[in-house]
């Protein structure tokens, strides 16, 4: 046998693992200089005091990496920005630090467990609810702000027992209002009769919206015919498409994530089903017509925070296209507006050093405009009352529908 | 010789300990580091598990999160059912002492319990029709049982559902290291009795093992109790560290993920494994900082490692204390040291 080549091997995989563990270690050291991404501000020092250290712990890999990326291109402009007009509270600039969580509930409690150490004022995102709910009771624990773009699950602020989560904040509305929207719209702008409802029986995302569009619909007096159940992942939806084209609904809602749902619509026209299809934010992403194909997706429309054709938007949209060489969706405007929402509490707070004045200022944010229009946080949920959008896709384009606000 | 070897395994395991606890307690160490410790004893104990169905006895398992996921949520159940009352319970009792905090200990170490002897009851439920099939069609009945079992969880409401099952933070870093050097010694021990002969027997040639007699289907199922037990212990232990229980946490992806820390380590290597779990946890927090690259290093790293150590780090072999085969012979120099 090849001992004396099997244990060189071995020793040099063990010190492999040992200079892992030392860079382990080496990371943990207290930054005293900003570690990495530190934005360029015009060159010069800072004017005074130190960096405010910001973390993101987004979905930059796994099944939804689309809705992470655009959250985090939103929230660096947005610092950015800043940074450049020299910052806030005379002359601290904001630092940085991305984590991924891969997606994922486990990985998002380890990205938000690396972020706190890195002694971080407030942390944005995750995009997702489940990678949320990983986050809560470490946040609490630590006494660090937690602002979410696009985590619509009424349970991240609000527990079952009816109690507020006090360190976690949104920047977008929760699921029962886009099912409520959808609904509305279905009802007065499609006069709907009947409807059928598939949703994604492994999101929480997707059930909550199937039940609030049920509950809005059925209350003004109309039936929904059909509500078939599928599994984030899967790709055959003839089976329940073919059960929903039984019973012939005008219109259906399908209130899950644009991968899933863009297999649906490209399977429900092959069936024949021309009916609108309807769907909530989580269509909001550039995949959608590609997975689609753009003729299937003519007749539908989603429930949005946000329109990027839009005339008050367009001052960000040309910055947006300037810094990253696409146009934005959704997700960007919600990861900016989160950032603007962390700018303005800590403005307001008059500094970081105490957590909870900045959490005092976040929760009485008051009447605040972001990107995605006027928006108020309400102290009792932490929720903001803004209005949501309809957009419609003609020809693989998506076009501003209508306004919806909250009733 | 044989008690100078446990005692210098044990002293160094006790270094680490100590030594790990000297820099949390003084601050040096982050939690992230502490967290890091905990996910590798987590994976330890998985890789163990999985070793022992796939590496020692030759069954292709690739549920192995399936296990994980139920021993994870027994104990979570058992911790928030029984979590309230039974500290209320010890205060009334004792007070605010040190005698409460020890109680409420070793109830923390019952719930681990309960979701060890959780997966090892499912272990054997599915073990007992599933293991006459071979091959192929064993690793596929084990996915299809991890994913019923992630629907299953999701779809059931009183567990939480999709939204998860929060459970709050009760065991530590030095609960979890441990329990993952009991884990270690009891496989250790295992593969080195007369069971894990057989075991090691069906894996070489499950006829001949038969025809010396070895009865193949109980040993098999003994294996896949065990292995889905060592699951359900580190389930457990997840759950009482990461705040929240989620099905989609325990994925085929993990099963995956488990199963390539057991063949990078080397399949049938008690320490290949501990190696493997330690390596592919630590690679994906050290390149954390680095979120567009992580998974794209860990690939790569994993497709040169298949090339140049296709039987993994430590092969079949275990790491040796230096001076026990030296002793034994001088004649082939330097082999005794390291395999």
């Amino acid at each position: 046998m090849n001992s004396r080549k099997k244990r060189t091997l071995c020793t040099l995989m063990l010190l492999l693992c040992g200079a892992l563990i030392l860079a382990g270690c080496g990371t943990t050291t207290p930054p005293a200089q900003p570690s990495g991404n530190t934005p360029a501000a015009g060159g010069g020092e800072p004017a005074a005091g130190e960096p405010i250290n910001v973390g993101f712990n987004l979905e930059l890999t796994g099944s939804s990496a689309e809705f992470g990326l655009s959250g985090q291109n939103g929230m660096k402009l947005a610092f950015d920005k800043v940074n450049a007009e020299g910052g806030v509270l005379d002359g601290r600039l904001f630092n940085y630090i991305s984590a991924d969580n891969k997606s994922e509930a486990g990985e998002a409690t380890s990205a938000t467990t690396r972020l706190v150490g890195e002694n971080v004022v407030a942390i944005l995102g995750p995009m997702t609810t489940a990678a949320v709910l990983g986050s809560i009771q470490l946040v609490t624990d630590n006494s660090v702000v937690l602002i979410t773009p696009s985590g619509t699950n009424a349970r991240l602020t609000i527990n079952e027992d009816g109690t507020l989560n006090p360190w976690i904040f949104r920047a977008c509305f929760i699921d029962p209002f886009q099912g409520e929207v959808a609904a509305n719209f279905a009802l007065d702008a499609l006069g709907a009769q009947t409807a059928a409802i598939a949703y994604d029986i492994v999101g929480d995302y997707s059930v909550g919206l199937a039940e609030s569009f049920k509950t809005t619909f059925e209350a003004a007096g109309k039936t929904v015919v059909s509500e078939e159940r599928f599994s984030a992942g899967d790709t055959d939806f003839r089976p329940i498409i073919e059960n929903i084209k039984a019973t012939n609904p005008d219109v259906i809602f399908v209130p899950a994530y644009y991968n899933d749902d863009g297999r649906f619509v490209a399977q429900a026209r092959d069936a024949g089903l021309t009916v609108p299809i309807l769907g909530g934010d989580g269509w909001g992403s550039g995949d959608m017509v590609g997975i689609a194909g753009a003729e299937n997706m003519n007749n539908t429309y989603y429930v949005d925070f946000v329109s990027i054709d839009d005339p008050s938007l367009a001052e960000f949209v040309s910055e947006y296209e300037a810094a990253y060489g696409r146009a934005p969706d959704g997700f960007s405007v919600l990861g900016y507006d989160s950032a603007l929402m962390l700018i303005e509490a800590v403005k307001k707070a008059g500094g970081i050093e105490d957590p909870e004045a900045l959490r005092a200022a976040l929760e009485n944010l008051g009447e605040f405009t972001g990107v995605s229009g006027t928006m108020s946080i309400d102290p009792e949920t932490h929720n903001p009352a803004k209005s949501a959008v309809i957009l419609e896709f003609v020809d693989g384009v998506k076009v501003f529908k209508q306004k919806v606000d909250p009733k | 010789m044989r008690w100078t070897k446990y005692l210098i395994w044990l002293t160094a395991a006790a270094a680490v300990y100590g030594i790990v606890y000297l820099l949390a307690h003084v601050g040096i160490v982050s939690r992230f580091f502490l967290l890091t410790m905990v996910q590798i004893c987590i994976y330890i104990i998985m890789a163990l598990g999985l070793n022992l169905i796939t590496g020692f006895t030759g069954q292709l398992s690739i549920g192995h999160a399936g296990f994980m996921s139920i021993g994870a949520y027994a104990t979570g159940i058992f911790v928030v059912t029984f979590g309230k009352p039974v500290s209320a319970a010890l205060t009334e009792l004792w007070g605010d002492r040190g005698v409460t905090d020890v109680a409420y200990y070793i109830f923390i170490l019952t719930s681990l319990a309960v979701g060890a002897l959780a997966a090892a009851l499912f272990g054997l439920l599915l073990g007992l029709p599933t293991l006459r099939l071979r091959g192929d069609y064993l690793a596929i009945a084990t996915i299809g049982f991890g994913e019923i079992v992630r629907i299953v969880l999701l779809n059931t409401k009183a567990l939480g559902g999709a939204s998860g099952l929060p459970v709050k933070q009760s065991v530590d870093w030095a609960t979890a290291y441990w329990l993952m050097l009991l884990s270690v010694v009891l496989v250790y021990n295992f593969v080195n009795s007369s069971h894990g002969r057989a075991c090691i027997s069906i894996r070489e040639n499950e006829i001949a093992a038969e025809t010396m007699g070895i009865n193949t289907t109980k040993y098999k199922v003994m294996a896949f109790a065990l292995g889905a037990c060592f699951a359900g212990l580190a389930g457990g232990i997840y759950a009482n560290h990461m705040y929240l229980v989620h099905p989609n946490s325990f994925g085929f992806l993990k099963s995956f993920e488990i199963l390539v820390m057991v063949v990078l380590g080397g399949l049938g290597s008690v320490t290949g494994c501990i190696l493997g779990a330690a390596v592919m946890t630590i690679m994906n927090n050290v390149l954390a900082p680095f979120p567009e690259l992580r998974m794209i290093i860990i690939s790569v790293l994993l497709v040169v490692m298949m090339i140049f150590r296709p039987n993994g780090l430590m092969g079949a072999t275990e790491l040796r204390l230096p001076f026990r085969r030296a002793s034994a012979t001088g004649a082939e120099e330097g082999s005794g040291h390291d395999l």
